[in-house]
């Protein structure tokens, strides 16, 4: 099962990655080896197993009290954020 | 031409939980913090660190699917929505997908005709809300404050039940009721905690399958959603009947030009990759578990509503809404404890009435009214034994309300008690026929309206404190023959 | 020499004051600015911080407190975050991200008195097996330095081989403990899913990730699981069970440890590393262990289940890094699209961005059933497959690697020869049991190492396999030449 470069374009767009044209061709030549790869999984015998999420059985989300438990940091955890203005993270105009 | 056409609406609510921290985090929730000053690691989606669930947002899902008669799911699952967004600082929304909390369940809505329609849900789940992405004062680019990233949603997602948008406000509004009786969310539109999105669609009557639907996002009060409903079915029917073709988008509505508009296609690549989120187990809740919440449940809107209507010989309708609050509800039956179930119907007027008016004008909550029961109940007294009558004492409202002085202090002070002395009316009446000849000759030959003059120019004559019923009687008498008054 | 003793005898001649914290950390500092040019196992470097610490924890043992780790020095992986230092995951993106907490590991293992020299080098993010994808270059095996170390946890693995520390932290997503700890001649040691807080260290695999070390003794491991093991309710799949004495359990006979010879591991084995498995089987038996046969049919599927369910779960938990709040952001960005884009693809190295891409891929619209789906089905075959052979027997035994250490630079460009690496580690991260690697021998003059892998919470037993055959064998003793 081969990638072509145009799902290597449409999923590098998901993932939010810039792919340059060097680097195009061994991207899609390594992915297609790794699908090519897994899909050896799509060949098992799976029939009525349930998926396994998690790898210990009979567990389950503990829950905690409603209650305030931090405070404001926000100028340590600001110190080092790219960019910053009056408190608020700053990016590029977002359009709705 | 819309009759040809039925409309097809859905609508997913969005409740924020009024719970004390977040859901994953020990952060406050609370409204109005400078920005990022209420967004710990956690929220912040820090390298390394980890969610855990809040017990709390998980009892107030479970307390809703109660009143809803839902299936409480025993197991949940939480899955991540993966999608980019400034405000989504992980990179994906912790939700929940295939094994939501709570399952199918419904609601009966009264429609202002007075019919009553259940509307389905088909699911409701926990999520986590986002951020918020400022634009004023930033040229060309964006703030964001993550305070609200973390906070607790119930997602309700209706079933497409719903075929106007009268039907489709109504059931928001019950919704709205029930998340505030259960003391689940706060229900404040203005500050984001309780949002609807529309999916809106049309179909040529008779027609089974559904038609391509538009999604209209982020509507924060009843008069948009009803306003955005109206003008995208208009817009859907326009394109239909014009030979095109509806196309399945996100659209925002504009209130100032009262108009949807297009925000992105749902078709563009949005896939969310949802799989269950391998930093949180399943949530298990167990029978003990829900019957503590249900013992927390307090008597539900409708429960209330059928209760007034029998005990108190209320319509369905005025029952209705005076359980549209529990405060509401509250005050009434406080009411009618100072002032007697036989008087429930006088009561109900009241509080519907005058008392609703002044709320409203003022835009008072009914907890900050400035006329408390006891105080209301004072004045339906002196309706009752008969001090003054019911239009005077509208007059005493509006200064009770405007003084805070109760009843009595306001009826002394300005002399209100009606006259309730045959012989002052009697008097009254006599000067009033004495100056009237013509109008009394008039009646007498067969002009029975004229009645309501010598009614009206007694009422004058007595600053309106001549008891009715025997003005009415005394009145009959002394004017005599002509027609039936 | 100090560097080549066990962390128990570190800590009898603290206790005893024969030496101080602060000049063994200074001897580990000189040995690391000595030696680690020629390995690159370090990132960052914290030798003022350490000799603070250092001198806290004279302070301690001079009020006459006891504790196993107290004073003793040691390297975090730079996959934990710790407060106030670098925590570059071995990568561009977080080249400039100082961390504003403690991991619970860091913080327990500070909290016992451990003096933290510096962070290690790791494969970008923890992709790897060879600490080849580092954007601060690869790390070199002490053994034989135009060879790997194995990875991703290269750089803590090369440290603790090199005597640069008594232990060093790891974590082990596919085997990236135990293969290079098998690589480098040293202990390494996975516990099982849940029983170390992952609150602190920066998520690869959520589901595989587990936090551990490398040592030189199977006794040192159980001092410092000891200390790290544990209940954090910071960690939802933390699990809260009592942490048994693992120390104790050390000396306890083997006779009747049923071991069970895995037949998927054993078919197809190199011979010369099929002859060091069987000395060590030959040990065993010797001590009082019955060997048998065990199959995992289902074994098999595990490279290419790991490789479906690991770069999922990794491709959405690298989405938080895009340039807003933290880390790398490109320069001038012309919009928000930009932003993320270059932010990712210049911050990222090549094999992490390819991960991301095959989860993305696998987890997307239409091929969600037919990898990510069955591989979790996969996944459970291959755990039920391990619990049945635990029925049958106590532990697991097999080579830990298919090979030693090989060149640097032979595998990098061929992705799926690279994760072929794993072969053996996989099946443990999968079903979460606990595992340890210990070394067993040479082949090529390279060091080889045995894996035993054991049922959930089978630490204890686990330790004391590895312990007895330590007592019995010197292998874990050898130093790289230059090291010694």
């Amino acid at each position: 099962m081969s990638l072509t470069r145009h799902d290597v374009e449409k999923i590098a767009h998901l993932a939010r990655l810039s792919i340059t044209e060097q680097e195009m061709p061994v991207y899609v030549s390594s992915l297609s080896s790794i699908v090519n790869f897994v899909d050896e999984l799509s060949r098992a015998e799976t029939g009525a197993v349930q998926p396994m999420a998690h790898p210990l059985e009979g567990q389950h989300q503990r829950m905690r009290l409603d209650e305030v438990t931090e405070s404001d940091h926000h100028e340590t955890y600001q110190a080092i954020a790219p960019a910053v203005a009056a408190g608020l993270y700053v990016v590029p105009r977002v359009i709705d | 031409m819309m009759s040809n056409w039925e409309v097809v609406i859905g609508l997913e609510i969005h409740a924020q939980l009024a719970t004390k921290s977040k859901i994953f985090s020990g952060s406050p929730t609370a409204y109005g913090a400078p920005p990022n000053t209420q967004a710990d690691l956690v929220d912040l989606g820090f390298p390394g660190v980890l969610p855990v669930l809040n017990q709390r947002a998980v009892q107030m899902a479970v307390k809703f699917g109660l009143a809803i008669d839902a299936a409480v799911a025993r197991r949940s699952v939480f899955a991540r929505k993966n999608y980019f967004y400034p405000d989504l600082p992980k990179g994906y929304q912790i939700s929940q997908y295939e094994l939501p909390i709570v399952a199918r369940g419904s609601l009966k809505v009264m429609l202002d005709d007075g019919a009553v329609k259940t509307i389905g849900i088909t699911r409701a789940h926990l999520e986590e809300d986002a951020g918020k992405s400022l634009h004023e004062g930033l040229a060309n680019a964006t703030g964001i404050d993550l305070n609200r990233a973390g906070t607790p949603l119930l997602e309700i997602v209706s079933e497409p039940d719903m075929r106007s948008a009268k039907e489709a406000v109504a059931y928001m509004k019950k919704i709205h009721t029930l998340v505030r009786y259960l003391e689940i969310c706060d229900g404040n539109m203005q500050e984001g905690s309780f949002r609807c999105d529309a999916n809106v669609s049309v179909r040529p009557k008779g027609q089974e399958k559904f038609g391509t639907r538009a999604e209209i996002k982020n509507l924060n009060s009843f008069r948009f959603v009803e306003k955005a409903i109206q003008y995208e079915v208009a817009r859907q029917v326009e394109i239909i009947e014009g030979g095109g073709k509806v196309v399945q988008e996100t659209r925002l509505y504009d209130s100032d030009k009262d108009e949807t508009r297009s925000m992105r296609s749902k078709e563009e690549a949005n896939d969310y990759r949802y799989f269950p989120d391998p930093d949180l187990l399943p949530v298990e809740i167990d029978e003990p578990f829900i019957a503590a919440v249900r013992a927390t449940l307090p008597e539900l809107p409708d429960q209330k509503a059928a209760r007034f209507a029998k005990d108190f010989a209320l319509s369905a309708y005025d029952a209705g809404v005076l359980s549209a609050s529990r405060e509401l509800g509250a005050y009434f039956e406080a009411v009618i404890a100072g002032v007697g179930a036989g008087h429930a119907k006088l009561a109900a007027n009241w509080v519907m009435g005058e008392l609703s008016s002044a709320l409203n004008r003022d835009n008072v909550d009914i907890q900050n009214s400035k006329v408390d029961p006891a105080q209301l109940t004072g004045l339906l007294h002196r309706i009752v034994d008969e001090t003054i009558s019911g239009k005077i004492a509208k007059e005493v409202f509006e200064a009770m309300w405007s003084e805070g002085k109760p009843a009595d202090a306001i009826i002394e002070a300005k002399g209100l008690r009606q006259i309730t002395d045959s012989g002052a009316i009697e008097g009254v009446i006599d000067a009033v026929i004495a100056a009237n000849p013509k109008q009394l000759a008039d009646y007498r030959s067969g002009k029975d309206k004229l009645f309501g003059f010598f009614v009206g120019q007694v009422m004058k004559a007595t600053g309106g404190k001549a008891n009715p019923a025997q003005l009415n009687e005394l009145l009959k008498t002394k004017l005599g023959g002509g027609g039936n008054a | 020499m100090l560097h080549n003793l066990f962390i128990g005898e570190l800590a009898e001649r603290l206790t005893k004051r024969q030496i101080s914290s602060v000049e063994l950390t200074r001897h580990f500092l000189s040995r690391i600015e000595r030696l680690n040019p020629g390995l690159n196992a370090f990132i960052t470097l914290t030798p003022k911080q350490a000799l603070q610490e250092a001198a806290a924890a004279d302070a301690r043992l001079a009020a006459g407190e006891k504790g196993p780790l107290l004073g003793i020095p040691l390297i975090h992986k730079d996959i934990f975050c710790t407060d106030g230092v670098k925590t570059s995951c071995g990568s561009r993106m977080l080249d400039n991200f100082v961390a504003p907490y403690d991991a619970t590991v860091v913080a327990r293992l500070k909290g016992a008195g451990a003096v933290m020299l510096g962070k290690s080098n790791m494969d970008e993010f923890a992709m790897g097996s060879s600490n080849e994808t580092s954007y601060y270059g690869p790390v070199k095996n002490p053994w034989d330095t135009t060879k790997v170390p194995g990875g991703s946890s290269g750089g803590s693995a090369a440290a603790t081989a090199a005597r640069l520390a008594p232990f060093a932290t790891g974590t082990d997503t596919g085997g990236s403990i135990r293969q290079p700890a098998a690589l480098t001649g040293v202990t390494g040691f996975k516990p099982t899913y849940g029983r170390v807080s992952r609150y602190g260290m920066i998520a690869f695999a959520s589901s595989l990730d587990q936090a551990g070390v490398f040592t030189r003794s199977a006794g040192d491991a159980a001092a410092v699981l000891q200390v790290m093991a544990g209940f954090d309710a910071r960690d939802s799949t933390s699990v809260d069970a009592p942490v048994p004495d693992y120390s104790k359990a050390l000396g306890a006979p083997l006779k009747g440890l049923k071991i069970g010879l895995l037949r998927e591991f054993f078919e197809g084995l190199e011979p010369r590393n099929a002859a060091l498995i069987e000395d060590a089987l030959t040990i065993y038996t010797g001590l009082g262990a019955e060997t048998r046969e065990v199959s995992l049919p289902h074994l098999p599927l595990s490279v290419p289940t790991y490789y479906v369910v690991a770069p999922a779960e990794c491709s959405s938990n690298l989405s938080r890094f895009d340039g807003v709040r933290f880390g790398y952001r490109c320069k001038d960005p012309k919009d928000l699209m930009d932003l993320y884009k270059r932010s990712r693809g210049e911050g990222f190295g090549a094999e992490v961005k390819r991960r991301i891409m095959t989860g993305t891929y696998v987890l997307s619209a239409g091929y969600f059933d037919a990898y990510y789906l069955k591989a979790q089905k996969a996944r459970r075959m291959i755990t039920d497959d391990f619990r049945a052979a635990f029925e049958k027997v106590d532990l697991v035994i097999g080579p830990t690697t298919p090979t030693p250490a090989f060149d640097i630079g032979a595998k990098v460009n061929d992705p799926v020869l690279m994760y072929l690496n794993d072969i053996y580690t996989i099946g443990a991260n999968l079903a979460g049991l606990p595992g340890i690697s210990i070394p067993c021998g040479f082949v090529d003059s390279l060091p080889m190492g045995l894996q035993l892998v054991g049922p959930h919470f089978a630490e204890a037993k686990l330790l004391n396999a590895a312990h007895q055959y330590q007592q019995a064998t010197d292998w874990h003793r050898h130093a790289p030449r230059g090291y010694e």
